[in-house]
């Protein structure tokens, strides 16, 4: 399956991928209103961007082969779409145990700011290409089959 | 191929889905004694709150069964295994043939020998049936005595506390949570629950459950000679292995049923996973039962697999715990009440007062295990240094960890490649 790699080596830590994840995650679709005001009601970046002395990459899911948030679930919240590969999340049957958070290797599960759910990757399910790929002005981000 | 699953917990779904990812064709039968398709076993104390209902209880979808072609027999008990024949009988005599077994009968709670325990009013909180059992009679219970401070019995005195119950906790051990947690982060659960109005009773133990002479609840009387007064006691001290059906037909066991690398017990064909199985654990290097839910899913996942012709060793879990009580998150992941003088390093950093608690436990440049109270969000990264066995070479990268600010992009450059920029694998 296609995945978002990311190149260190090439990444200038600018956010541009968390502010395209915002902007595609919101409801008005547009950042300034995503990012002054949809915040407050929780709305956040799927992924993040992480910082280590000079080296600077952004965090997603990986969508694993074998997903340890999977087997960590309880509510059946989350599960493997066996055709695309995605590790698809449902909010409405999470109840917030944090085992998924607590399970994947990664750190690629966040806590909702407000509400007992999950905030996770889904991969832009509506796009050809994933917004934060789309928005990454030096390629650090790529979108592709390995 | 004719595969048959005895039980259907996390541990059949597991193997289900490993079977399904080989072979997706053969029967398979999946028997079950309880009456319901599978469920978030940990849901029934969510259930128990009120927090979900009827339609959120459940793991898989409606159609789980019929889109992998399985064949689920609720309500069903096997009662004997016939090991040289390859059948399983049935209660009522009925027989099941089997090319590939798995017994994944999970556990049964524990019910010490406490006078006064058998009969009315004394509820288990293991399954949905108990849940639900306990939820219709809800409404004329005005105490409760649940016997037992450990993960099971904090949530079911959650529950029934939200559901505005008086609930009193009995623990024989010093503290609550002592087997999953450390003091401090067992003494901040306990403060909290005492502060919400919870009564705590540790270092004691129930003695006698007492009975008017209709034979109704009325009381429990503890070891220390204190009496509490309850409506309904609810037993919570620990689950056992089910080990009867194994045992009965002769496979070895010990504290669970014993299994190879690949999950197969000491017959050929026949398999084991989940609360019920006894198998090798590289983080200790031994056997051992490791009863908890994500170890169930891999183990069934990789005895599915290997039941399909796979060749898949399992290399052991870590033992990791997600539970929270009111808004207060508590994790534990791996070893975090290490013996002393081993060479175990720990790093501690408390705030009672924000409620927040984090201890790391290393050994040998490596994180093998930690606690996190009230601030849990990097646990997962936590995890990642633990499962990966991520060396921790420098200074900086510990002092990192120890300050809440574990990151990947500190990992080793090879393994960053191998494991971040690659398709991650169940080992």
């Amino acid at each position: 399956m296609k995945r978002v790699y990311v190149n260190p080596e090439v990444c200038i830590g600018c956010k541009l991928c968390e502010l395209a994840c915002l902007t595609e995650h919101s409801q008005s679709k547009d950042l300034i209103i995503a990012y002054r005001e949809e915040r407050m009601q929780g709305l956040l970046p799927r992924n993040t961007v992480e910082e280590s002395g000079w080296i600077t990459a952004s965090l997603n899911c990986r969508h694993c082969a074998e997903p340890y948030c999977i087997q960590a679930c309880i509510s059946g919240a989350l599960t493997k779409d066996a055709e695309s590969g995605r590790v698809v999340y449902e909010e409405e049957q999470c109840v917030g145990c944090w085992s998924c958070l607590m399970a994947c290797p990664f750190g690629a599960i966040k806590r909702h700011p407000i509400k007992e759910k999950i905030v996770k990757c889904d991969l832009c399910p509506e796009r050809s290409i994933p917004a934060c790929v789309s928005a990454c002005p030096n390629q650090a981000l790529t979108f592709e089959e390995k | 191929m004719k595969y048959l699953i005895i039980g259907n917990g996390v541990s059949s779904i597991g193997a289900i889905e490993g079977i399904r990812k080989l072979d997706q064709e053969s029967e398979i039968l999946v028997i079950s004694e309880e009456e319901f398709p599978t469920y978030g076993r940990p849901l029934i104390s969510y259930y128990l709150a009120g927090k979900i209902g009827d339609d959120r209880v459940w793991l898989r979808k409606k159609d789980f069964y019929s889109k992998n072609k399985v064949t689920l027999k609720l309500q069903q008990k096997v009662t004997a295994l016939k090991l040289a024949e390859k059948r399983v009988v049935l209660q009522g005599g009925e027989e099941e043939r089997y090319d590939k077994l798995l017994i994944a009968t999970g556990g049964t709670p524990f019910c010490p020998p406490i006078e006064g325990s058998q009969g009315e009013d004394v509820y288990f909180f293991t399954t949905l049936a108990h849940a639900k059992k306990l939820d219709a009679n809800c409404a004329n219970l005005k105490k409760v005595v649940v016997i037992g401070g450990g993960l099971i019995g904090l949530k079911a005195a959650e529950s029934l506390f939200d559901r505005g119950v008086e609930v009193s906790i009995v623990e024989l051990a010093p503290r609550v949570l002592s087997a999953a947690f450390d003091d401090t982060a067992g003494n901040i659960v306990a403060k909290r629950l005492k502060e919400l109005g919870f009564n705590i009773y540790c270092n004691t133990t129930a003695k006698e459950i007492k009975r008017t002479e209709e034979g109704r609840v009325k009381g429990v009387l503890l070891q220390s000679g204190e009496f509490l007064e309850a409506d309904a006691v609810v037993i919570a001290i620990g689950v056992v292995p089910n080990l009867t059906l194994a045992k009965e037909a002769g496979l070895k066991v010990n504290r669970g049923i014993l299994v190879d690398k690949k999950l197969q017990t000491s017959e050929v064909d026949v398999y084991a996973a989940g609360d019920v199985a006894e198998a090798y654990d590289f983080l200790v290097g031994e056997n051992r039962v490791v009863p908890i839910w994500p170890n169930a899913y891999s183990q069934g996942f990789i005895s599915g697999q290997n039941m399909a012709g796979a060749n898949r060793d399992y290399t052991g879990g870590i033992p990791m715990n997600s539970i929270g009580f009111y808004g207060l998150s508590t994790i534990s992941i791996g070893l975090v009440n290490p013996p002393e003088g081993q060479g175990f390093e720990i790093s501690t950093y408390v705030d009672e007062e924000e409620e927040i608690y984090r201890k790391l436990v290393f050994k040998d440049n490596f994180l093998v295990g930690c606690v996190l109270v009230g601030d849990v969000d990097m646990a997962g990264r936590y995890a990642g240094y633990i499962r990966f066995k991520v060396p921790i070479t420098e200074d900086k990268v510990k002092a990192h960890l120890i300050n809440n600010q574990p990151t990947y992009l500190e990992w080793p450059e090879e393994m960053f490649q191998a494991q971040w920029n690659s398709a991650a694998r169940i080992r």
